[in-house]
């Protein structure tokens, strides 16, 4: 950093503001890396929309009589593309103004944010699954697997015990809780035994979990009778999340998720619990010198972790799906990983970052159904995202680059 | 080692080792060496010569700059600023590659072998032979061969064969100088090679040293031990923090050269008065504990600690001092035996009974055992008391109780640090040793252990630990203090046991002469000398 | 080096505790024999099991009576586990383990294919049909692992070489050019995460999940964008021909399955040997286990550690994408979205569980490549035994091999460690 910082010293005169500002980007790390790995995923995102459209690449054919025809393609192509995510993510302005003349509902305009915080609702589940793991020092890989035990859980109890209102729920969201729990004890309980690593373990796990719920829909008394795929009985309505309806899909989950956020942020700085995690994460050695045990904290840590994610496998039966199917859980233990890694792995980060996810899902389908570009660009931007935060000296070398040149461009007038 | 068979041998070499183009004497100098880390200047301009032949003693205090100065002359760092010359050649070394090329070879303090290697494979990493071209195919004959035959050549018995996590230390560290000498290198440096040696294993050190100077090679013998320096350096220079602050030929007195090393006359002498002896608090009774490699450490000791007093154990590291004490604080299994704190057992208990039940410890390593770098002050300060009144209970942090805590004890040790919320990995050693001690001193004690309180420690810190460990003897509790620098035992203790291949050999008083507990140390009692 | 002894006290460690690993192995056998003697013996027909030599019905067969079959298989495993327990014929107590196994695996096939018939020679294929991929796929590992490099991005580099396979070898319309376009494929996932994870020194495991998701959507995005609405331009790659080796492919059962098969395999079987002897013998060998186990200790004898592990890890990815090319050059004839569907975590597991060795390594890929085949075959059989607990095998299995209960596995030291200088 010291290197990069003389290097910027050297053109002072000409570009003093460029500097100054650049130099404070650099100095508040967290989130200038954040939204520079954002925008870093955006503009490789904006070239595969390009590089993946023969109309478009077909006018690069000729780029050198008329650049113009080119560009203008591409522009309109990713501008559409990215104003769909954005509408799809945030709302559609039109609809915003049908609402407001009276031309439309408020149901209509306001569906977008409803799909946004319905995706985010279970990601912020398997996010602090996976943030808490972390900071207790364990790498808990298998949020996916502990999010399909709280599937199968939360499904199961939700179709077969037809208990009264409110309670059915509450009874049917603890199990997912258990179910998860389960899943995430077994890797804990052999860390805390016999040392076998977590990442190998819950990886294995996650996939033995699959295969049991590929096997459990299609078993008599689970599947749906009278269908032949596989598909389980639909949970009882006393045991769904409640929500809107009609097109606003959001439910009761996404205010669980921000309740249990804030009750993870206690559990990490003012409980016991959280001090012997985090001592048992940074240094275990000091910890068990220090009396904590070591064991019974990864144990009971990949316990709740598991029982976390567990409650995002819930959510998604009892808010969306309401019925078992071979890939309900999706792949909200995996982005769930993301989702912590972006955030940092504190509380809050987690719940922003499951947001931000939870819009580009909910863009990204839009801009599949309007654009016509595959819904696959969210996963690439997600990926990309992560691993420019996870490597920020690389963040800061491409924008480096870029500085030097604007500097360079800009010293051209000047001169003339 | 056979000294016996060294001494003809080496005379019968030394001619042909003149000649030979591998051994042409090297004499070295460093010319301004500096090295910083971040706003820590480790090394400050430093000019060193050695004279072909010579055993050049490089004598400092832990963290004086001693293995950043080596590491730069190996190749493993580069210098901000200075240069390396070998025999009045300007050098770069970007990598220890160049270094071997120029003819310096080093012995790390932690040893550089892969412990799942054979001694052979270690020897020839990075200098293998091969056959088969391109392949690279590795020739394990010759591999094999040339080590039997630079161990023969140089008296130093290695088996080619065995795996090296298998090897004890000294053996290990035969591995290494054999290592180095296969490269042809005419400068050997030795970083700290006598901390975990026997005297008599470092009386063999040394006869190796010698002979090796007689072939003409050179040595860079790093230590802060001023007796070895006495007895085997040609020449001394003393660094402190990161500065040539002097040099001495090996007739300097022991004083003097302390005087130089810490900057300012000290006296290792504790002030203290006798002790009042009173019940016995703790009591060992056919100890046995095993190590990490399931073998056994702690071999049957039988030990009392009564209040008021200080119990001092002596020895070299790694005779079962640490085991010993792990198991007394629950963190390593008891085979067998009795672990009584007056009159309970403790054995197969929970270190956090054990700590509850009025036990403060002090661990050995402690960044790695003693505190968490990336915690705060004040968190560090409750490591152990998070979950007891009143700083929490088994659910819930009382935060304000936590730094108000903190403030107090950040005044009473004297811990500098910018303010209790500071990450403790950011301050000195010293500080970060005084931030353990007040955890375990404040609450009511019946034992105390501290194991090597001061290592690492700057001397001031020292002062004042010591200060705290007889204050807490004084106020009636039971002291128990392991450490391997012999002057520190005999400093604090009241008794001492000498501790030995995991059984305690005698227990002594601290007017023993230093020669009479040295032999102890080494396992001889009364003129019997174990044999290996 | 801290925990070192000085000297090892001459009486070495207590009497050997009675349940040894031998003896841990010799109860499960036990147990599982009478598991097969009695569930599986009754539940058999009382019907001929033929295992036939081809692939048909027809011709020449073993054959024996189901529930015999299940009976005297289960009882040999039992008597190979009481032979264990009882410490009796100690210097052949690995092959007794093996012969347990597989004998257990007799009398559970002798139970399944009573009435029915197994052919010998599709079992055989169909087993190293579906371990082609987990072999090189852990082979990649190995190469990777060894060095220090943790890689859970295989199934990444998979789908990369699968992916980038079946474009180039369509556009290309060579399959050759298809198969070294695959090798790229899994390079590229390989290069990023050799740069992330030795230059800027991101935790390997996080590299690598993020990784085989940034390959799921890529490959998708491209798929959806290119290959769905233009299949015949972009997704229609040229097969890999079965060469047929005269004389041996006529070797019964082995011959058709290893002698008359594609390039690929004979590439994976060549690599298991290369890479086992280069490990151990060669200089690049030595020096990537050093790097391995003790990267200071290599650095400080003039090593270059990043330099090896750029290079091993680059390797693994040339060999992972062409276990990629499996996929869409081999098993079928086009690339689909997620076609991968997991075999890289497989390979991952027949990594840990083949003890981070090639041969190792290749073993548990014909183990589990044989329990999938299994699974395939009672499904076709309308088996009670659901073909999903068999899938699990694998993870399973590894799981018991990381916990130690059966012997521990012991990674590299500095595996998954970044090598920084002090």
């Amino acid at each position: 950093m010291t290197a990069e910082a003389t290097k910027q010293k050297a053109p002072v005169e000409k570009e003093p503001f460029l500097n100054v500002f650049l130099r404070n980007l650099w100095s508040s790390n967290g989130v200038t890396v954040t939204v520079l790995s954002i925008v870093l995923a955006v503009v490789i995102g904006a070239v595969l929309i390009v590089v993946s459209d023969s109309a478009v690449l077909a006018k690069f054919g000729y780029f050198t009589a008329r650049p113009g025809d080119a560009l203008e393609a591409s522009w309109t192509l990713i501008s559409s593309a990215y104003s769909d995510l954005l509408k799809g993510a945030l709302g559609d302005p039109d609809a915003f103004r049908a609402w407001f003349s009276g031309g439309g509902t408020w149901q209509d305009a306001l569906a977008p944010i409803s799909e946004t915080l319905t995706y985010a609702a279970p990601l912020v589940f398997t996010g602090l699954s996976v943030s808490l793991a972390f900071r207790g020092g364990l790498f808990n890989i298998g949020a996916q697997g502990q999010a399909v035990l709280g599937c199968i859980a939360a499904g199961v109890a939700g179709f077969t015990l037809g208990l009264p209102i409110v309670l059915n729920l509450i009874v049917a969201l603890v199990a997912g809780a258990l179910g998860g729990a389960l899943w995430g004890f077994l890797p804990g309980l052999l860390k805390a035994r016999t040392g076998a690593h977590e990442v190998i373990t819950t990886i294995m796990l996650n996939y033995t979990a699959g295969l049991f719920l590929a096997w459990l829909v299609i078993q008599k008394g689970v599947q749906q009778p009278g269908r032949t795929d596989a598909i389980s009985k639909v949970v009882a309505e006393s045991a769904q999340l409640p929500s809107f309806g009609g097109v606003l899909r959001v439910h009761l989950g996404i205010v669980l998720a921000v309740l249990v956020t804030a009750g993870v942020a206690w559990l990490l700085n003012r409980s016991a619990f959280g001090f012997e995690l985090r001592a048992v994460g940074a240094n275990p050695h000091a910890a068990r010198t220090a009396g904590i045990s070591v064991a019974k904290t990864y144990a009971l840590l990949m316990a709740v972790a598991g029982g976390l994610a567990g409650l995002g496998g819930a959510t998604q039966v009892l808010g969306t799906a309401y019925a078992l199917t071979p890939s309900v859980a999706g792949n909200i233990g995996f982005d769930g990983l993301l989702v912590a890694l972006l955030g940092r792995n504190r509380p809050w980060g987690t719940l922003l970052a499951a947001l931000l996810f939870g819009a580009l899902r909910a863009g990204g389908n839009r801009m599949q159904s309007f654009t016509g570009i595959s819904l696959e660009l969210v996963t690439v931007l997600q990926a990309l995202i992560v691993i420019f935060i996870a490597a920020p000296a690389l963040v800061k070398a491409i924008f480096q680059l870029r500085a030097a040149r604007v500097a360079g461009l800009g010293a051209v007038p000047a001169k003339g | 080692m056979n000294r016996a068979g060294v001494a003809p041998r080496r005379r019968t070499y030394r001619p042909p080792g003149i000649s030979d183009v591998g051994e042409i004497p090297l004499k070295l100098e460093l010319r301004g060496i500096t090295k910083r880390f971040g706003d820590l200047v480790a090394n400050d301009h430093i000019d060193i010569t050695v004279e072909p032949g010579e055993v050049h003693a490089l004598l400092g205090e832990n963290g004086a700059g001693k293995s950043t100065l080596m590491n730069q002359l190996y190749g493993l760092l580069q210098p901000d600023q200075g240069e390396i010359v070998v025999n009045d050649e300007p050098k770069v070394f970007r990598s220890p590659r160049d270094a071997i090329a120029a003819g310096i070879g080093m012995v790390h303090q932690h040893f550089m072998l892969v412990p799942v290697f054979t001694v052979a494979e270690n020897i020839a990493l990075g200098a293998e032979e091969t056959r088969g071209g391109p392949l690279g195919w590795l020739d394990r004959r010759r591999a094999r061969r040339d080590v039997l035959e630079t161990s023969k050549r140089f008296g130093l018995p290695v088996d080619p064969d065995a795996l090296v996590e298998d090897l004890p230390v000294g053996a290990q560290q035969r591995v290494e100088i054999v290592k180095a000498l296969t490269r042809d290198v005419d400068l050997l440096i030795l970083d700290e090679p006598t901390a975990v040696l026997t005297p008599q294993e470092t009386e063999e050190l040394l006869a190796v040293m010698r002979s090796l100077t007689e072939m003409g090679k050179s040595i860079v013998f790093i230590t802060h031990k001023l007796k070895e320096v006495k007895a085997i350096a040609d020449r001394i220079t003393v660094i402190r923090r990161g500065q040539v602050v002097g040099t001495a030929r090996p007739d300097t007195s022991e004083d003097e050269l302390a005087a130089l090393m810490v900057g300012r006359a000290v006296s290792l002498e504790v002030d203290k008065r006798p002790a009042e002896p009173g019940r016995s608090v703790l009591r060992l009774a056919g100890l046995v504990v095993d190590d990490d490699r399931g073998i056994r450490a702690v071999d049957g000791v039988d030990l009392e600690v009564r209040a008021g007093e200080v119990l001092g154990i002596a020895g070299v590291q790694g005779n079962g001092q640490t085991e010993l004490v792990e198991a007394v604080m629950g963190l390593r299994e008891v085979r067998a035996g009795r672990i009584e704190l007056d009159g309970d057992d403790l054995a197969g208990q929970s270190t956090k009974r054990i700590l509850r039940s009025g036990v403060g410890y002090v661990p050995e390593d402690r960044s790695h055992d003693g505190v968490v770098k990336e915690f705060t002050v004040a968190e560090n300060l409750i490591l152990d008391m998070y979950d007891r009144d009143p700083f929490g209970n088994r659910f819930r942090l009382n935060l304000d109780k936590i730094d108000g805590n903190a403030k107090e004890r950040v005044a009473q040790f004297d811990i500098r640090c910018q303010s209790p919320e500071t990450p403790v990995g950011t301050l000195s050693g010293g500080n970060q040793q005084k931030v353990v001690i007040a955890r375990e001193m404040s609450r009511p004690l019946r034992l105390f252990i501290a194991s090597q309180p001061t290592r690492g420690v700057d001397v001031g810190s020292i002062e004042f630990i010591h200060g705290q460990i007889v204050h807490e003897r004084d106020q009636g509790t039971a002291v128990l203090v392991v450490s391997s620098e012999l002057d520190e035992v005999v400093g604090l203790a009241d008794r001492i046991a000498v501790m030995y291949r995991g059984r305690i050999l005698a227990i002594v008083s601290p007017d023993t002469p230093r020669e009479e507990i040295g032999l102890l140390m080494a396992g001889i009692t009364g003129g019997n000398e174990e044999k290996k | 080096m801290s925990t070192a002894t000085v000297e090892a006290p001459a009486e070495v460690a207590a009497p050997e505790p009675f349940w040894t690993r031998q003896r841990r192995f010799g109860v499960a056998l036990i147990l599982l024999g009478v598991l097969a003697a009695v569930l599986f013996g009754s539940l058999a027909p009382d019907k001929d099991a033929r295992f036939t030599l081809t692939e048909d019905a027809q011709g020449a067969a073993l054959s024996i009576n189901g529930q015999f079959g299940a009976v005297l298989f289960g009882v040999l495993t039992l008597v190979a586990g009481g032979l264990l327990l009882a410490g009796l014929l100690k210097r052949w107590s690995n092959a007794l383990l093996v012969a347990g196994i597989v004998t257990f695996v007799l009398s559970f096939l002798c139970w399944q294919v009573a009435g029915q018939f197994m052919s010998l020679q599709d079992t055989l294929g169909g087993t190293l049909d579906l371990a082609l991929p987990l072999i090189l796929g852990a082979l990649a590992g190995v190469l990777g692992e060894r060095s220090g490099v943790v890689n859970v991005a295989i199934e990444g580099q998979f789908l990369m070489g699968a992916f980038a396979g079946a474009l180039i070898g369509t556009l290309a319309g060579s399959v050759w050019a298809g198969l070294i376009s695959a090798a790229i494929g899994g390079v590229i996932i390989a290069a990023i995460l050799a740069v992330l994870s030795i230059r800027y020194l991101v935790d390997q495991t996080v590299v690598g999940i993020v990784l085989n998701l940034f390959a799921l959507g890529i490959t998708g995005f491209l798929y959806e964008r290119l290959m769905q609405p233009d299949a015949q331009h972009y997704n229609t790659p040229p097969q890999m021909p079965a060469w047929r080796i005269p004389g041996l492919a006529d070797i019964p059962v082995l011959g058709p399955v290893v002698f008359d098969a594609t390039l690929l395999l004979w590439i994976a079987l060549i690599l298991v040997v290369v890479i086992h002897f280069a490990l151990n013998r060669t200089r690049w060998g030595l020096r990537t286990r050093a790097v391995g186990e003790h990267p200071t200790a290599a650095d400080t004898v003039g090593i270059r550690v990043r330099g090896l592990r750029y290079l091993n890890v680059l390797l693994g990815g040339v060999v992972a994408g062409l276990g990629g090319a499996y996929f869409t050059l081999v098993a079928t004839g086009s690339f689909t979205k997620n076609m991968t569907a997991g075999a890289g975590f497989i390979a991952l597991a027949a990594l840990i569980f083949g003890r981070y060795t090639p041969i190792g390594a290749f073993g548990a890929a014909l183990f589990f490549g044989f329990a999938q085949k299994l699974a395939f075959y009672l499904s076709a059989i309308n088996s009670p035994v659901p073909n999903q607990f068999l899938s699990m095998l694998p993870y399973l299995a590894t799981i018991i091999a990381v916990a130690g209960l059966v012997g521990r596995v012991r990674a590299p030291a500095a595996d998954g460690l970044p090598y920084v200088k002090s």
